[in-house]
């Protein structure tokens, strides 16, 4: 009883901590330019954590997440561009509710199949998405993108604007994490691990994928929409199916098998990112050669190396 | 829509199916022997231009000479690839996303690599000597350059066939895909195998690159468009499928060279359009792989 007491108290001071250096970043840091960056590194993570609630606690690789977090951010976009900054809100919950319709439709077709032939269909509707997007000049504005979303009323302030994104980033994240540790997510992972007999026991496989994909692609979506004011900005290339692999590598970099990994992860890429990409031309070369060691070398993540290490700390502590 | 016309689009959508079911053959072949999707193959396709370009505009080789030559660094290229990287990350959990990883650095790493030996500058190959000109049918002009790649490409259908189904490598290669445990119980080298038919595969990419650099600019962004097209045929055929890639390819090519003609703007939605629709009535692809036992 005490035991969990203590890892309750354990995992409950670990999330404050953790919030406690997101709070202080506007306060310690010297420019405006590094809040920014928190910003993208906690859309990032929501944007990560949900992609993983399908691939590593479900299985279901997706290649195609980017489609919802495009949606997400050109309904903001489309919306305060057509119709005033004063949309910018109902327009997150518009984005959010068309990325859940779009999930159920999509995903009824693209469960049917699975392992390979799902990836390659998620890949598949999120670049005919790209396309769309793409070459319908006229509504999208095409390979412009849109410039000039400014969030409204005092979210203007890039401050403000970052402890908003903070809030909606920490709680759902938290929700994420609720759903993972219940019985929703303990069948998710028997999803994984052994579809047939999770209908031994009379669980509905088809429909359980389809509800992680619908919820997935909805908080995808929403890290998308509070993409959108960050920089004021958006692009065609958050459709494009480069954006889906990132996810991908963000969780792997992080681990997979572990809740908090792709947050890691994510925090880890952008600022790898943001340092290659100041300092050099090449910067895929050298992002090709991170993830090529990251792939070989250490398959099980930052977290996950940092578990097993502290796993064989403590077994030779304990003499056991 | 006179006859002309038709047989116009027919053509030119009958030269891009050809040059894309070089590139999926090699897509589906590696996917059917060792259950790998290869992201990276537009790159090797990629990289095949360059080398011909290389050959060709660089050091003056004869065009024949230089096609083949692409054709075997490609495949070295890729053999490489598969040797000492692809190889490591087989059978590990949760795979398919270390696939789509590992050749997306391939990607990364091969465009960059590209830029840093050619330049980002749009590079162009000139036609071999005596495919320059047209033939004159009726009415209509049919490049000679494009009725050459449709016959190179029947050529070298014919012969990947024929070396799949009459000889050893091949019938070993094509047992490797049903079964890789008896296959190597029975003395086989299944891991060499797959990385000769990765050279294959990645020297067909190459060949279709080089073929088609006359047609097409050369530039480090070719690789991206061809993967996604080639994916469509692949998953189209059912993925595995030798016979299927190239019925894919034709369909796209064809459905690609009229949407062109008729909605230019929209011609690319055309290819992802006919897959969907084949996807919602057949999701595993029009001529589905045999069905994998399952253990």
């Amino acid at each position: 009883m005490t035991n969990l007491a203590t890892r309750n108290l354990k995992a409950a001071s670990l999330w404050a901590f953790i919030v406690l250096i997101f709070v202080l970043v506007p306060v310690l840091s010297t420019s405006s330019y590094q809040v920014n960056l928190a910003c993208h590194v906690l859309i990032w993570s929501l944007f990560a954590v949900s992609f993983n609630m399908l691939w590593g606690v479900t299985g279901m690789l997706s290649l195609g997440q980017a489609l919802y977090y495009g949606l997400g951010a050109y309904s903001v976009g489309l919306m305060v561009d057509h119709l005033g900054r004063q949309w910018y809100l109902p327009a997150m919950g518009l984005g959010v509710l068309a990325a859940a319709a779009l999930a159920l439709l999509l995903g009824l077709l693209v469960i049917r199949v699975g392992g390979v032939y799902f990836t390659m269909l998620t890949l598949a509707f999120a670049q005919l998405g790209w396309q769309i997007t793409f070459k319908w000049y006229d509504f999208t504005g095409g390979d412009d993108g849109i410039q000039g979303i400014i969030p409204p009323g005092i979210l203007e302030s890039g401050t403000v604007y970052y402890y908003f994104v903070l809030a909606v980033v920490m709680l759902s994240i938290w929700v994420l994490k609720r759903m993972a540790f219940s019985p929703f997510g303990l069948v998710l992972r028997c999803v994984q691990q052994n579809p047939d007999r999770v209908r031994f026991l009379g669980r509905r496989v088809r429909r359980n994928q389809l509800r992680v994909y619908v919820i997935s692609s909805l908080f995808s979506a929403l890290a998308g929409s509070l993409m959108a004011g960050v920089d004021g900005s958006i692009h065609t290339d958050m459709l494009f199916w480069t954006t889906s692999g990132e996810v991908i590598l963000m969780s792997v970099l992080g681990g997979i098998n572990q809740f908090f990994g792709p947050f890691v992860g994510a925090t880890v890429i952008i600022l790898i990112e943001d340092l290659v990409g100041a300092r050099t031309e090449y910067w895929s070369l050298i992002i090709g050669i991170i993830i090529m060691v990251i792939v070989l070398v250490f398959p099980k993540g930052v977290v996950g190396e940092a578990m097993r290490a502290k796993s064989l700390l403590t077994r030779t502590g304990a003499g056991r | 829509m006179d006859a002309s016309f038709l047989l116009t689009q027919f053509i030119s959508g009958l030269t891009m199916a050809t040059l894309l079911f070089l590139v999926a053959s090699g897509l589906t072949l590696i996917f059917g022997v060792g259950n790998v999707f290869n992201f990276a193959h537009g790159s090797f396709y990629m990289l095949g231009a360059y080398f011909g370009y290389q050959f060709v505009s660089v050091w003056s080789t004869n065009f024949w000479i230089a096609l083949l030559l692409s054709g075997v660094c490609v495949g070295l290229f890729g053999m490489l690839a598969e040797f000492a990287f692809l190889r490591r990350i087989y059978g590990r959990a949760n795979e398919g996303g270390f696939q789509i990883l590992l050749t997306y650095a391939f990607i990364l790493i091969i465009d960059d690599l590209v830029k840093l030996t050619w330049g980002a500058e749009y590079k162009s190959l000139p036609r071999p000597a005596g495919f320059g000109g047209a033939i004159q049918l009726g009415d209509i002009f049919i490049p000679t350059y494009n009725l050459l790649i449709i016959a190179i490409g029947m050529i070298v259908v014919v012969a990947a066939w024929w070396v799949l189904s009459h000889t050893r490598p091949g019938q070993v290669a094509r047992a490797a895909a049903v079964d890789r445990e008896i296959v190597s119980v029975l003395g086989v080298n299944v891991p060499m195998t797959m990385t000769l038919v990765f050279g294959i595969a990645t020297a067909l990419g190459g060949m279709a690159g080089a073929l088609a650099a006359p047609l097409r600019t050369v530039t480090p962004g070719a690789g991206i468009e061809v993967i996604i097209d080639s994916l469509i045929v692949v998953v189209l055929g059912g993925m595995g499928n030798f016979w299927g890639a190239w019925f894919g390819a034709l369909l796209i090519g064809e459905v690609n060279a009229f949407a062109v003609a008729v909605v230019p703007q929209w011609a690319t939605l055309f290819s992802f359009l006919v897959m969907v629709v084949v996807l919602i009535f057949k999701p595993e692809g029009l001529f589905a792989a045999r069905k994998v036992r399952k253990v």
